[in-house]
């Protein structure tokens, strides 16, 4: 007997479920040599703001979280990407044309740089903050704090690393994700979000657009409800156009990284996407 | 005679020995402007004080050009202690010209001349103190060892608070390494000038640091030059905006530090003496011509009528007036644009419906003048709660509910500063947890250090100044990847950098989700700063 295969079907990842695109439309993803591998979900600007919405009301609980308790969860996709290990190298040996030990060598990849930052999330404020010794009777501390809904156009040349190394580092303080997949290679994006939806991450905290990042992006990049941008897989869109957009709101921006190591595991990455509070408390005179 | 009236008390002016006619001080030297020379007066009387140059392209570049002279040669190869040397030098020459400075920023600037005598010029001083240590230390700044100055940062500067803010961009930018090419207000020129005069004192290498005086087609000349690696902008957000569209896809690094509208939340177990104490300070400071001024009072509704008879009993008492005299409380308006400003808001205050209680005191006749004024039943969407009017002016709003206060406190796209005033501890800290705003201060409000962050969330700005994070933005981290910059990207040209805390439109719809609103992707180059 033999098992005819049942092939999965790619669906947009948001606020916690997987719809298909609200448009109706998909693109055929092929494999290195053309051949067809499967649909994905083709996204719309409906989809990026319902992906805006969800992101926007995951923040609240994600950011409220003990950091403890999020690099826990952060920990654990690590734990949940080893077990969905076969289907990444699948994905990407079929995608990129690669072999079995590079895919399985950009696996390891990804899940240590996510266990890297996942580590991050009870040190950073220990590091980029500090006190202040103002000259006056006040205690004066200075804290990094989640800059809120974070837009992220990955770089396209990668199916699993750069994506993770473009989402990981904004949530590790508390921020929450709207990501731009790489069209060419958008599969183990959405397969990263089921291991997501199977971890303990929130819904909402990573949304994932599959489709056309020249059609999707501008809307992220105009969108008054997305406080940043990250355009690090940008180079090949008209990415100033974005980061003028993005100046109506005047949003955070991270220009396109090029290169090897763009994108490369960094506490910038993360300190990119917090605002520092600086409290000023009086201090009585005894 | 009433307890409240006072003998004049003016201070002298024999401190100041000014010139007829200022130029641009450009390599080392002041120079004539090619622009159009404009007066500077005093927004108190209207008397012209002094013929201030405008500089126009060719002056910008020649500005920018000796900046980059400096940079290559002197500056960047001197030692970070020697750096340091000529930033305590100048430290020091504030504090000895100290009266002069403050005795020509009341005059120009209109500020009374106690808050320019006991908190601008001294925190000046403190700036350049503050960094001139950093100078040497800059592998300590949390970038890593060896981190690389930028180069040349243009600096536009506001009328609020002129020298002070001249301080705040300069002193980091030259401990860092960077050269300087700085643009005062219009209206506030003076003291920038003044401060040229103690930079020949100190001996600076020529270049090391340039002052362009004019208006704003000077400041957009400025942010626009090629030859700039960094700008540093402080005013009103619609200029910032515009200033981070001009700068996008250059590899310029931005440091804005935008509008405000605060929130200063008073519970009811305040210290009430200390708050109403605070709540002046917080929106009557500087005529409320402050960036952080605490401009939306939220009170729990249970203390609202005890609070806002305590305001005015206060407000009664405080005397408006000549800014060199030190008896003032209230000085002048800085000019008669901004004052014509906070008269169209308040006037749409009242339109909306605002309750408006206004200080009965004398205003003089000639000058730039607004009484302290109190606007009660406001709503949340009155354009008095919104918008930043940069005036003596308080909107008070109430709340019951700390969740509601903060609710309140967050409904704004600003987010540069808060205050909350109570007497539990863990409520202040509560509650400061979860306001977006840059700075927060409990208990007190309107409080400077040079070792504490400054700057906004949202649109009140990016970047921080003060403390080692005001550094950072001077600085690149070794090795670095360099910024990239595409063959060819136009930004739009702006044609105006004016510093005032003014907007030009309502900003009233910004936090409303944006589902709504977006008909399209901005083709931002084509429409400049405007907004759907």
């Amino acid at each position: 007997m033999t098992h005819l295969a049942v092939p999965k079907t790619y669906k947009l990842a948001i606020g916690g479920a997987f719809p298909r695109s609200e448009s109706g439309r998909v693109y055929a993803v092929n494999d290195a040599k053309g051949a067809f591998v499967a649909n994905a979900a083709k996204g719309s600007r409906k989809d990026a703001r319902d992906a805006v919405v969800a992101a926007r009301a995951a923040l609240k609980g994600w950011s409220g979280a003990t950091a403890y308790n999020r690099g826990q969860v952060l920990y654990r996709i690590a734990e949940l990407l080893e077990g969905r290990r076969a289907q990444f190298v699948d994905e990407i040996t079929r995608l990129e044309g690669v072999s079995a030990v590079a895919a399985n060598a950009q696996v390891d990849a990804a899940i240590d740089l996510w266990i890297w930052y996942a580590g991050w999330t009870d040190k950073h404020a220990q590091v980029v903050g500090n006190a202040n010794a103002v000259s006056g009777p006040y205690f004066n501390i200075s804290v990094p704090e989640p800059t809120g809904v974070v837009a992220v156009v990955v770089p396209q040349g990668s199916s699993l690393l750069g994506f993770v190394s473009v989402v990981a580092p904004p949530l590790v303080t508390g921020n929450t994700v709207v990501a731009i997949a790489s069209e060419r290679l958008p599969l183990s994006a959405i397969t990263l979000a089921e291991v997501l939806a199977t971890s303990d991450v929130p819904g909402g905290v990573v949304n994932v657009l599959t489709g056309s990042p020249a059609e999707i992006a501008p809307w992220l990049a105009s969108h008054a409800d997305v406080n940043a941008l990250d355009l690090a897989g940008a180079e090949g869109l008209d990415w100033v156009d974005l980061q003028i957009a993005a100046a109506d709101t005047l949003k955070r921006v991270l220009p396109p990284e090029m290169g090897a190591d763009a994108a490369a595991q960094s506490l910038d990455r993360i300190t990119a996407f917090t605002e520092l509070k600086t409290v000023w408390h009086t201090k009585s005179m005894i | 005679m009433s307890f409240l009236d006072y003998a004049p008390a003016p201070e002298s002016t024999s401190p100041l020995n000014l010139r007829d006619d200022y130029g641009l001080f450009i390599d080392g030297e002041f120079v004539a402007g090619r622009g159009t020379p404009f007066a500077t007066i005093s927004p108190a009387t209207e008397r012209h004080i002094a013929n201030i140059s405008t500089a126009n392209d060719e002056d910008i570049a020649d500005a920018v050009a000796a900046a980059r002279r400096a940079f290559d040669g002197p500056w960047s190869k001197m030692s970070g202690r020697d750096r340091g040397k000529y930033l305590y030098r100048i430290a020091r020459l504030v504090q000895e010209r100290a009266r002069e400075l403050a005795v020509a920023e009341s005059l120009d600037n209109g500020k009374p001349i106690k808050e320019s005598r006991d908190v601008d010029v001294p925190l000046v001083a403190a700036w350049f103190f503050y960094y001139a240590g950093w100078a040497d230390k800059l592998d300590y700044a949390g970038l890593g060892a060896n981190p690389r100055a930028l180069g040349v940062a243009g600096q536009v500067i506001p009328w609020n608070f002129p020298l002070l803010m001249l301080a705040w961009k300069i002193a980091p930018a030259l401990a860092a390494g960077n050269t300087v090419v700085l643009k005062p207000a219009e209206t506030t020129s003076l003291t920038a000038l003044l401060f040229a005069e103690i930079l020949q004192q100190a001996d600076l290498p020529r270049g090391v640091v340039n002052i362009v005086t004019g208006a704003g087609a000077t400041g957009a000349a400025l942010v626009g030059h090629p030859g700039i690696d960094k700008i540093a902008f402080t005013g009103s957000t619609a200029v910032g905006r515009a200033i981070a569209k001009q700068a996008a896809g250059t590899g310029k690094k931005l440091t804005l530090e935008l509008g405000g509208k605060a929130a200063n939340i008073v519970f009811d177990d305040a210290p009430i003496d200390q708050a109403i104490e605070g709540i002046v300070n917080g929106i009557f400071f500087n005529q409320g011509h402050v960036c952080c001024a605490g401009s939306r009072l939220l009170v729990q509704e249970s203390i609202h009528d005890e609070v806002v008879d305590r305001l005015k009993a206060r407000l009664s008492t405080l005397r408006l007036g000549d800014p060199l005299d030190k008896n003032t409380d209230i000085g002048a308006i800085n000019s008669r644009a901004q004052l014509d400003r906070i008269r169209a808001l308040t006037a749409a205050g009242e339109a909306e419906g605002a309750e408006r209680w206004t200080a009965d005191c004398a205003i003089p006749d000639a000058g730039f003048w607004y009484a302290p004024t109190i606007f009660t039943n406001v709503s949340t969407s009155d354009r008095i709660a919104r918008e930043e009017i940069f005036g003596p002016v308080l909107s008070v709003l109430t709340f019951r509910t700390p969740a509601e206060a903060i609710a309140k406190a967050n409904n704004t796209p600003y987010g540069l500063s808060a205050g909350i005033w109570s007497d539990k501890g863990s409520r202040i800290l509560a509650v400061a947890d979860k306001l977006r705003a840059g700075v927060v201060w409990a208990n007190t409000f309107n409080k400077f250090d040079p070792a504490s962050p400054f700057g906004g969330y949202k649109e009140s700005g990016y970047g921080r100044e003060g403390g080692r994070q005001g550094l950072a933005a001077y600085l690149d981290a070794p090795g670095s990847t360099p910024r990239a910059i595409p063959a060819a990207a136009p930004a739009p040209a702006i044609t105006e950098v004016a510093e005032s805390g003014e907007l030009g439109r309502s900003e009233g719809d910004k936090s409303t989700p944006a589902e709504a609103r977006k008909s399209a992707p901005a083709a931002g180059r084509k429409s400049t700063g405007a907004k759907k």
